[in-house]
């Protein structure tokens, strides 16, 4: 056995795996961005709470349209916004907190989610939703993950300069163009998307794993934002392939096994990491630069 | 050119913070909007922004753009932690004219680093915004709105929290603006500030108690009125009419 077979062969001998590795990418390339972004805008666990509100959806698409792939992404895309929008507004009219309210919709939607799947199917369609089978990935999903990947990539290039401001300084982008919202709805829609476009391959719950994690480890490492998120889709794409291979190996479920690896690498960076890891964090410790004497 | 402010009433869960005010800003002026605690001072100045609701009156912008009102502030809400240099966060003063997609030319990059100078932080350009004082991030973002080029700056209490030294070579900075024709509009709270930088006071207590002057608006008098209208207005009977 060389490393061929252990790293190509699956990929080559399989139909399967080859889908499953071309949607795990196309997930990488654009939710590692958006990931970086919730990360930015202090998010990390909106993406968490909108992920749960899509459960609902989809098992609505499911009662109407069996399991067919555009009526349950359709129904998950249409309760996240809707989630979404509700958090929004009820924060505007009332003194809670955006937050708070994500925790208190998400709850809600999570347990109407459950209560439509488990009165109106089997318990294995539950699984399914909740931590979906990467392997299961065929042509038309395949399409839809594509189509979402790319909607994303042009849409966060078009407003990536005002997106970056609002996170940075809101209170500026309203004084200079007086409509911060907009930017703020328009990356939610894309955050919905792509927790949408994953929910297939990874499941509601999984799929906003290898959005978040690897644009948190990527904090670890770099600084500047770009590098941020070129990082955040390499790791992305690093943590997908070994979760497949390892998922192919030890034949355990794809999704959380691509989410373990996410995991296992933010753990490495967090005391290996460059920028902000522990050990680099104890080595400089008490030092300081010292001025050198040019020669 | 002028900012006119006409019977202007804002309120925060029905409650006036700004009551039936009246005042005009022109080109060129240096006001200084003096007051109590809770006077109304930085919701008069969110409302020249149009950042709130008027009740009643309005706001008008005669003359001029948003474009050409450069807005500071109170304790920005920007999250020092972020990555971003000083140079990137002083260049965003360039929004109006780089916009979506344009490229940051080498005038342009030339205008932001002399404001940066003006502000004595053109040393620290490449730095991270998070390894910078409350004095220095003052200080960018004042050259932030000096790269705006605006007529009218507006800013709310921009020496809160900021040292005496930086204070001061701001004030100077602030005169020199106002000396090359600019439009000074700022909320302060030092006594001594305003009579030292500023030839125009509006005195508010959520209304306006006198305008006009420095020297003529900042007497014991007005001052006195001005308490006692911040104590008839929690008072029930306020506003009857």
């Amino acid at each position: 056995m060389n490393l061929y077979d252990y790293l190509i062969a699956p990929f080559a001998e399989f139909e399967f795996m080859r889908y499953a590795l071309a949607s795990v990418l196309f997930l990488a390339f654009s939710g590692a961005p958006v990931g970086v972004f919730l990360t930015m805008r202090r998010m990390s666990l909106v993406g968490d709470a909108l992920g749960h509100a899509v459960l609902p959806g989809a098992a609505v698409g499911y009662m109407i349209g069996g399991l067919s792939l555009p009526a349950m992404s359709l129904g998950g895309f249409i309760a996240g916004m809707l989630m979404a929008l509700l958090a929004g507004l009820v924060s505007r009219f009332t003194t809670l907190k955006e937050d708070a309210n994500f925790a208190a919709f998400y709850l809600t939607c999570l347990a109407i989610g459950v209560i439509l799947v488990s009165t109106n199917g089997s318990n294995i369609d539950l699984l399914h939703l909740l931590f979906g089978s990467v392997l299961a990935v065929d042509l038309p999903a395949l399409r839809l993950v594509a189509a979402s990947a790319s909607v994303t990539v042009l849409t966060l290039a078009v407003i990536y300069r005002p997106l970056v401001l609002e996170s940075i300084d809101p209170l500026f982008l309203k004084a200079v163009n007086g409509k911060g919202g907009l930017w703020h709805l328009l990356f939610l829609v894309l955050v919905v998307m792509n927790l949408v476009a994953g929910f297939q391959a990874l499941g509601t719950l999984m799929s906003v794993g290898l959005m978040m994690l690897p644009a948190i480890t990527a904090r670890l490492w770099v600084k500047n934002l770009g590098g941020l998120m070129l990082l955040a889709v390499c790791f992305a794409l690093l943590c997908g392939t070994a979760g497949l291979l390892f998922s192919y190996y030890v034949e355990i479920p794809s999704g959380p096994a691509i989410i373990l690896f996410c995991g296992g690498l933010y753990l490495f960076s967090v005391i290996f990491g460059w920028e902000s890891g522990v050990v680099l964090r104890w080595l400089r410790r008490g030092k300081h630069h010292q001025y050198q004497e040019p020669v | 050119m002028n900012i006119e402010v006409a019977n202007l009433t804002v309120s925060y869960q029905r409650k006036p913070a700004v009551h039936h005010l009246n005042i005009c800003f022109e080109q060129g002026e240096m006001w200084a909007v003096f007051g109590p605690n809770g006077a109304g001072k930085s919701t008069l100045l969110k409302a020249v922004m149009r950042l709130l609701q008027a009740d009643t009156g309005s706001i008008n912008w005669n003359g001029i753009a948003r474009s050409d009102i450069a807005y500071l502030p109170q304790q920005s809400d920007i999250d020092r932690s972020l990555p971003m240099t000083v140079f990137e966060l002083a260049a965003l003063g360039l929004w109006y004219e780089i916009g979506f997609f344009g490229r940051v030319n080498a005038k342009q990059k030339e205008r932001v680093r002399a404001a940066l100078a003006r502000v004595e932080m053109l040393d620290y350009a490449e730095q991270q915004i998070g390894h910078l004082s409350n004095g220095q991030f003052q200080r960018v973002l004042f050259a932030r709105m000096l790269v705006q080029n605006a007529k009218f700056l507006l800013l709310d209490e921009p020496f809160n929290a900021v040292d005496a030294g930086t204070t001061y070579a701001l004030l100077e900075v602030l005169r020199q603006c106002h000396q090359s024709g600019q439009a000074v509009i700022a909320v302060l709270h030092d006594y001594e500030q305003v009579r030292a930088y500023f030839p125009n006071t509006v005195l508010i207590a959520r209304e306006k108690v006198a305008a006009g002057k420095t020297e003529a608006v900042l007497t014991d008098e007005y001052l006195q009125q001005a308490a006692a209208a911040m104590h008839r207005v929690e008072s029930p009977q306020w506003c009857a009419a």
